[in-house]
């Protein structure tokens, strides 16, 4: 079975590039300015090799000493958002290209939403924690009795 | 972008401009020139928004957690649950079978089959490690009476990272429909815009997964009086 027969092929024909390769008519060549192969894959190592190196950075700054202990989960925080940041551009392609402005639009949205539950729930249920103390829960108990 | 793009005329009409007649593709600029977007892009960007709202739902889970962590119950603490070399081994086979998977994108762009099949059978393989890896887990700390019913940190543990390990399960199973109609269909249009559907979950579900690793396991096994 070959992959190039023409019946497996529908109206356009594929080439190397971001987002699986880009459609272009048949028989017509790579266009220029496009993603070599090598490019390409040099691009995902590029990012494989920085999400490693992020990686290994979590996990020393677990077990460090040398970093100012309060400081730590505010750090990991910092890590985990640069290696979702490193994973966005490199492997999801989420760039500042043209065609991806409605993808940056929504990935935006999300991010505030997700913003908002996280930190939304944090906030108040904090709050809440603080203001029943076993006291005025004691209190509560005692009117409804 | 050059400037020749933002110059050229709309149309109102919406019709093929000169360059799309002539057989190229239409250059999207993002500004309503050159017509409408491609398939491809239509069919990621409506992917990318059932994603994000994936991530959404996922954020919802991370607030329980990070609400419920000190309660405890009188149970096993995260730090006294925790393996960490356990979790580093997951990290690195999930973040390697992103890597494969990106590849595996390369490869369906070659339209090489049997490159396309090597990288996608590798990314199986290492999601399938992964989930042995977490079920084991799983397993070891139901042994130890720290099921999810013990307590609600535990419950709310349980939903959260269960839950992307659903999505781990999804995706290998979709993966295989992916070698499947690569193999019987090869290359077409339709079968390439569901394979890049199918990129943009497994990268995603690793995204999730540096959050869950940073954010639960690390971040749980610090000395309980650094935590805020």
């Amino acid at each position: 079975m070959t992959a190039e027969s023409p019946e497996t092929l529908s109206e356009y024909d594929y080439t190397a590039g971001s987002y699986v390769g880009q459609d272009r008519p048949r028989g017509a060549g790579p266009p220029a300015g496009g993603h070599p192969l090598r490019a390409e894959v040099n691009g995902y190592l590029l990012g494989f090799a920085i999400a490693i190196l992020l990686t290994i950075a979590s996990f020393w700054m677990a077990r460090t000493d040398l970093v100012y202990g309060p400081a730590l989960a505010v750090g990991l925080l910092v890590l985990a958002v640069a290696q979702m940041g490193v994973h966005l551009v490199f492997f999801l392609h989420i760039t500042t290209d043209p065609d991806n402005a409605n993808n940056v639009l929504a990935l935006a949205f999300g991010l505030l939403m997700v913003c908002l539950v996280v930190f939304g729930s944090i906030w108040v249920m904090t709050h809440l924690n603080q203001n029943m103390t076993q006291q005025s829960m004691d209190e509560l108990m005692r009117m409804q009795g | 972008m050059s400037t020749e793009i933002l110059r050229a005329p709309l149309d109102p009409a919406g019709l093929p401009h000169e360059a799309a007649l002539a057989g190229a593709p239409p250059r999207v600029t993002g500004h309503g020139a050159g017509g409408p977007a491609p398939k491809r892009i239509v069919v990621g960007y409506g992917f990318w928004v059932f994603l994000l709202s994936d991530v959404i739902m996922f954020s919802s889970f991370f607030a329980a957690y990070a609400v419920l962590f000190k309660n405890t119950a009188g149970g096993p603490s995260a730090r006294e649950l925790y393996d960490l070399h356990n979790t580093a081994l997951e990290t690195a086979l999930l973040l390697t079978s992103t890597l494969t998977c990106g590849l595996a994108s390369i490869a369906v762009g070659q339209r090489n089959l049997k490159w396309t099949q090597i990288a996608l059978a590798c990314t199986g393989v290492l999601g399938v490690a992964f989930l042995t890896l977490e079920v084991r887990e799983f397993a070891s700390f139901v042994a130890r009476g720290a099921g999810p019913s013990r307590s609600a940190f535990l419950s709310s543990f349980f939903t959260l990272v269960g839950c992307h390990g659903v999505h781990v399960t999804a995706g290998v199973l979709w993966l295989g429909t992916m070698m499947a109609q690569f193999y019987a269909k090869g290359f077409r249009t339709d079968i390439r815009h569901r394979f890049l559907c199918f990129t943009l979950f497994w990268h995603a579900l690793d995204i999730i997964w540096v959050a869950i690793f940073s954010l639960v396991y690390l971040v749980g096994t610090l000395p309980p009086e650094l935590l805020p």
